[in-house]
C-alpha cells in the first residue's frame, strides 16, 4: 500500500541484473498462514544496501535510504494498491480550484522525541528542503510550490529563503498554493521528500541525518555504518499503518547472493530482490514463500530524437521496430519470467493505467513490422545502436532485442555498452546517445501522469532524448488544467492512446518482485514500488 | 641501520604523490560526475548541482583540487568527505579498516602456517608421493578462481553441513572470518607452499648445510635453523607483497561474504566516480604497501647474516 519513491536506480540497476525466474501467477497474499504464534514485540530483518545520503528525507533519491526513511517519518497522504489516495497525518486535503490546497492534520500527532506534529513542522521542514543553500538533492520536488522561482532562481541571487505559497492558518492547518493548477497535487505529497522535520533538525541537520527524529511507525534506535540501521516500534504512532511488529533491523548486503544465503538460513529475513543465480531455484526452495508479483516500473527504449538518424523520422518506423520486438518470448527466455510484456506506457498499479494503450504497436507482426518501417521511408542507414549501461545485467536482452529486430526486419541493430551506469547517463545528458537507448522508470506517485508528463513533455526533467511535440505539450497542459482530479485522469489516458501516433519511446516490459522471506516472519507483503510493506509483517514466537 | 630507515623513508615521499596525483587525474578522465550522479535517471535542480558542486571543490581545475586535497590531507589529516552520504572519508576508513584489517590478518596467519607447514613437508620428500601430492593440491588451489571456491565453501560448510554461518554477521568475531579468511588465501598459499618447497630442497643440497650435518648437529637444528633461515628469503619477499593485496584486492571475497571492508569501498567509490574517497583510500594501501616492502627488505638482514644496511 505505499507507493511514491523518486529515482530508484540503484535499484534499477540491480533489479535489471536479475536474470531469471519461473514464470508464476502473482500470487501475493500467502503470507497469512498464522499456525504459528505472533510475538508482537518481535523483531525482523530486512535486507539493503549501504544507503548513500544521509537519512534527510528530502536528501534520499535511492531505495537503500528511502526503505528506511519510510520506516521512520509518516506524510501527509499515502496510497493504498489500486493507486487510491489514503490519508496519513492529513485529516484532510481539501481544494476548490486545484490551486489553493487547505491541509488540516490530524490532532494529538507526535515526533519520536515527543514534541508534538503541526503545520509549522510542515511548512518549515517544505521551506528548508527547497532552499539551495541546503543541498537537498530532491529539491526540485517543490517547484510546483508558488516562490519556487523566488527561493531557487535558475540565474542570480535568490530573492526569498521561503516559499510564498506556503502558509500556516493555525496549528494543525496550513495552506498550499501552486503556481498553477495542478489536479494530482496531492498525489506528489505522498513521496517523502513532503514529510514533516521536528524543531531539533535545524539545529544540526548534519547530525539529524545520522540520527533521524521523524512521526513514522518506527524510531530510530542506531545505525551502523556498512552494517545495519536498528528502528524500533513507536508506541505513540497514531498513524493507520502501525507497525504489528517491535522494529525492524536493515541488514547492510553488498551481494545478492549472500543474503539468499542468510534467507535460507534464516539469517535475515525479508528480501527484496533474489540474485539472478537463484532465480531458477527460489521457488523450489522457499514454497509459499518465494514471492512473484508485478510492481510499477517499465523498461523502455527510447529513442534520440536529436540525432540526425531520427530528427525528422516518420513515427510509422519506429513503430515497425517495436512490433518487431518479440516481448513474450524474450521476457520468457532470456529474461525467465522476471518481466512482464509491456502493452503501453503506464505501468500497472497506477492509477489511470489501461490495459493495450498501445494497441498493435506492441505486438509481434514480423510482416506489419517490415511494411511499417518500408512505408515510413526505411531506418536512415538501415542500422540502430540501442545504448544501455554494462554494469545492469541488460546486455542479454539487449541482444536479443536486437536479434529479433534483425530477424524481423532486417535492420541491423548492436548493442552500444557503457561501462557504467554514470557513464551511460554522461551519454545521454551530454546528447551524445548514438540512436537509442535503454531507459528505465519506477514511479514517483501512483498517477499516470508521472508516466507521461514527467517524460515525454518538451521540458520535463525525465525527457533526455529531446521528444518534443507540440499536440502533445498541449495536451498535456490542457490535462494539468483539467478541474478535477478524474477528467484529469481520462485526459492522461486518451494521450497514452494517442503515443502510438508519435511513438516517443518503445514500451519494453513491466517489471516484477521476485523476492521471499524466511520461516521466523508472516504477512509479507511487497508495495507497488517494489518495497516489502514494513509494518504489516509479523514475527513468530520462538 | 637508522639512517637506512631514514633514507627510505624519504624515498616514499614521491612515491606517495605521484600515486595519489595518477589516482586523481584517472578518475577526473573517467566520464560521468558524482553529483550528477546523485540523481540517477531523474533530472536534477541545476542550482542543487551548483551548490554541491561548489561545496566539493569540484567546480574547480583538477590540479587546484588536487592540491586542496593534499594540502587538507597532510595538515588537518582531512581525506575530504563522501559526496553522497555527506560522511568524512576518515570515519568511512575507520569502519572499513579494522574489518579489512582482521580478515587479511586472518587469511594470512592462514597463509603462513598452513604455506609454509605444507612447503617444508613437500621439500623434505622432494620427489615422493607426499610431495607430489601436495604439488597438486596447490594446482588446483591456484586454478579455481576464487568464487568459485567461495560458493562451493559456501555451499558445503553452511548450507549443508551447517558448520558455520554462510555470510560474516559480525566482523570481530574471528570464527565467522576463518571460512573467508581461507577463501582470501588459498591462491596466495600455494604460491607460498612452492615457494618454500623449491627454496628448502634446494638449499638442502647447499654446502652449508652438507657442513652442518658432518659436524653432527641434531636434524632438527639443521632443519629449524639452517635450511629454514636461509629457504625463507623469497618467501618473506612474496608475503611482504601479498599483505597489499590481501588487502585491497579483497573484493570478490568481501562480496560473497558480506564483508564490508576496504575491497567493496573501493568499488563503490570507483562506480560512484568519488574521487576523495578512493584517493584516501588509495593512500592508505600505498602506504601499506611501502611500509610492507621496508619490512622485508629489513627482515632480509636478520635472516641473513651477509646482508647489511649502513
Amino acid at each position: 500500500m505505499r507507493g511514491a519513491k523518486s529515482a530508484k536506480w540503484v535499484a534499477i540497476a540491480a533489479v535489471v541484473a536479475l536474470g531469471a525466474t519461473a514464470c508464476g501467477g502473482g500470487s501475493d497474499d500467502k503470507g497469512s498462514d498464522s499456525k504459528a504464534a505472533v510475538d508482537p514485540n518481535g523483531k525482523f530483518s530486512v535486507e539493503v544496501g549501504e544507503p548513500q545520503n544521509p537519512l534527510q528525507p528530502a536528501n534520499t533519491m535511492e531505495s537503500n535510504g528511502s526503505i528506511v526513511i519510510r520506516s521512520l517519518f509518516s506524510g501527509l497522504v499515502d496510497y493504498d494498491s489500486s493507486g487510491k489516495i489514503v490519508y496519513v497525518n492529513a485529516q484532510s486535503v481539501d481544494s476548490k480550484d486545484n490551486k489553493t490546497f487547505t491541509v488540516k492534520l490530524k490532532s494529538g500527532w507526535k515526533f519520536h522525541d515527543g514534541t508534538p506534529v503541526t503545520a509549522d513542522s510542515y511548512v518549515k521542514a517544505w521551506n528548508w528542503a527547497a532552499n539551495p543553500a541546503n543541498k537537498q538533492t530532491n529539491s526540485f520536488w517543490f517547484s510546483d510550490i508558488q516562490g519556487y522561482d523566488d527561493v531557487a532562481p535558475a540565474k542570480g541571487k535568490p530573492k526569498a529563503t521561503t516559499l510564498s505559497g506556503l502558509k500556516v492558518v493555525d496549528d494543525n492547518t496550513f495552506t498550499i498554493t501552486l503556481s498553477k493548477a495542478l489536479p494530482y497535487f496531492v498525489y506528489k505529497l505522498g513521496y517523502e521528500v513532503f514529510d514533516p522535520l521536528p524543531e531539533s533538525f535545524y539545529k544540526d541537520p548534519k547530525a539529524a541525518g545520522q540520527h533521524p527524529i521523524g512521526n513514522g511507525p518506527y524510531k530510530f534506535v542506531s545505525w551502523q555504518h556498512n552494517k545495519s540501521i536498528e528502528v524500533a516500534k513507536f508506541d505513540g504512532y497514531k498513524g493507520p499503518n502501525a507497525a504489528k511488529n517491535g522494529g525492524v533491523i536493515f541488514k547492510n548486503y553488498t551481494s545478492l547472493e549472500t543474503a539468499y544465503q542468510d534467507l535460507k538460513s534464516n539469517n535475515v529475513d525479508v528480501l527484496r530482490q533474489i540474485a539472478p543465480k537463484d532465480l531458477p531455484v527460489y521457488k523450489q526452495d522457499l514454497g509459499d514463500r518465494a514471492v512473484d508479483q508485478a510492481y510499477s516500473a517499465i523498461q523502455t527504449i527510447a529513442v534520440a530524437y536529436y540525432t540526425k538518424q531520427w530528427k525528422d523520422i516518420d513515427p510509422k518506423v519506429i513503430q515497425g521496430l517495436s512490433m518487431a520486438i518479440d516481448r513474450n518470448t524474450i521476457t520468457k527466455t532470456v529474461l525467465q519470467g522476471t518481466r512482464e510484456p509491456a502493452t503501453g506506457w503506464v505501468a500497472k498499479g497506477v492509477l489511470g493505467y489501461q490495459p493495450n494503450a498501445a494497441g498493435d504497436v506492441t505486438t509481434y507482426n514480423p510482416t506489419k513490422a517490415k511494411a511499417l518501417i518500408k512505408e515510413g521511408g526505411g531506418v536512415p542507414g538501415n542500422q540502430i545502436y540501442i545504448q544501455y549501461n554494462a554494469d545492469g545485467g541488460h546486455k542479454e536482452w539487449v541482444e536479443a532485442v536486437c536479434n529479433s529486430i534483425t530477424n524481423a526486419t532486417g535492420v541491423k541493430c548492436s548493442g552500444d555498452s557503457k561501462a557504467d551506469f554514470q557513464a551511460d547517463l554522461n551519454a545521454r545528458d551530454a546528447h551524445e546517445v548514438k540512436s537509442l537507448y535503454r531507459s528505465g522508470w519506477v514511479l514517483d506517485y501512483p498517477f499516470n501522469a508521472n508516466f507521461i508528463r514527467d517524460l515525454y513533455g518538451t521540458k520535463s526533467d525525465g525527457n533526455q532524448g529531446g521528444f518534443s511535440n507540440k499536440t502533445i505539450d498541449s495536451e498535456i497542459a490542457a490535462a494539468d488544467a483539467a478541474p478535477t482530479l478524474e477528467d484529469s485522469e481520462k485526459k492522461y489516458q486518451e494521450i497514452e492512446k494517442q503515443l502510438p501516433n508519435y511513438m516517443p519511446s518503445i514500451p519494453l516490459w513491466y517489471y516484477k518482485v521476485n523476492a521471499g522471506y524466511s520461516e521466523n516472519v508472516t504477512g509479507v507483503k511487497y508495495a507497488q514500488d517494489g518495497d516489502p510493506i514494513l509494518t504489516g509483517v509479523q514475527v513468530k514466537k520462538k | 641501520m637508522g639512517r637506512y630507515v631514514a633514507r627510505r623513508l624519504l624515498q616514499m615521499i614521491p612515491v606517495f604523490i605521484g600515486t595519489t596525483l595518477l589516482i586523481f587525474l584517472m578518475v577526473y578522465a573517467l566520464p560521468g560526475d558524482p553529483v550528477r550522479g546523485l540523481f540517477g535517471d531523474k533530472g536534477a535542480s541545476p542550482q542543487v548541482i551548483a551548490q554541491l558542486r561548489h561545496e566539493y571543490g569540484l567546480d574547480q581545475p583538477i590540479l587546484v583540487q588536487y592540491w586542496h586535497y593534499m594540502r587538507d590531507m597532510i595538515l588537518h589529516a582531512d581525506f575530504g568527505t563522501q559526496v553522497a552520504s555527506g560522511r568524512p572519508v576518515t570515519d568511512v576508513l575507520g569502519s572499513a579498516f579494522p574489518v579489512t584489517l582482521r580478515l587479511a590478518a586472518v587469511a594470512f596467519a592462514i597463509e603462513i602456517v598452513l604455506g609454509i607447514a605444507l612447503g617444508i613437508v613437500s621439500g623434505l620428500r622432494a620427489g615422493r608421493a607426499t610431495d607430489t601430492g601436495i604439488l597438486l593440491v596447490t594446482l588446483l588451489l591456484i586454478s579455481i578462481p576464487v568464487f568459485v571456491l567461495g560458493f562451493i565453501l559456501q555451499l558445503v560448510f553452511a548450507d549443508q553441513l551447517h558448520w558455520t554461518d554462510p555470510s560474516v554477521n559480525d566482523p570481530t568475531n574471528y570464527g565467522q572470518l576463518v571460512m573467508p579468511g581461507f577463501v582470501l588465501a588459498t591462491a596466495s598459499l600455494a604460491y607460498v607452499t612452492r615457494l618454500t618447497r623449491t627454496s628448502i630442497s634446494e638449499n638442502l643440497r647447499a654446502d652449508y648445510i652438507r657442513t652442518a650435518v658432518a659436524k653432527g648437529l641434531p636434524r632438527r637444528r639443521v632443519i629449524g635453523v639452517h635450511v629454514m633461515r636461509n629457504s625463507l628469503i623469497p618467501v618473506v619477499t612474496y608475503l611482504g607483497t601479498d599483505i597489499g593485496a590481501l588487502m585491497g584486492g579483497a573484493v570478490v571475497t568481501e562480496r560473497i561474504f558480506n564483508i564490508h571492508g576496504i575491497g567493496g569501498t573501493i568499488a563503490d567509490a570507483i562506480t560512484r566516480r568519488e574521487g576523495t574517497t578512493l584517493v584516501g583510500l588509495v593512500t592508505i594501501l600505498v602506504l601499506v604497501y611501502l611500509l610492507a616492502s621496508l619490512l622485508v627488505d629489513l627482515l632480509y638482514a636478520v635472516l641473513d647474516p651477509r646482508i647489511r644496511y649502513a
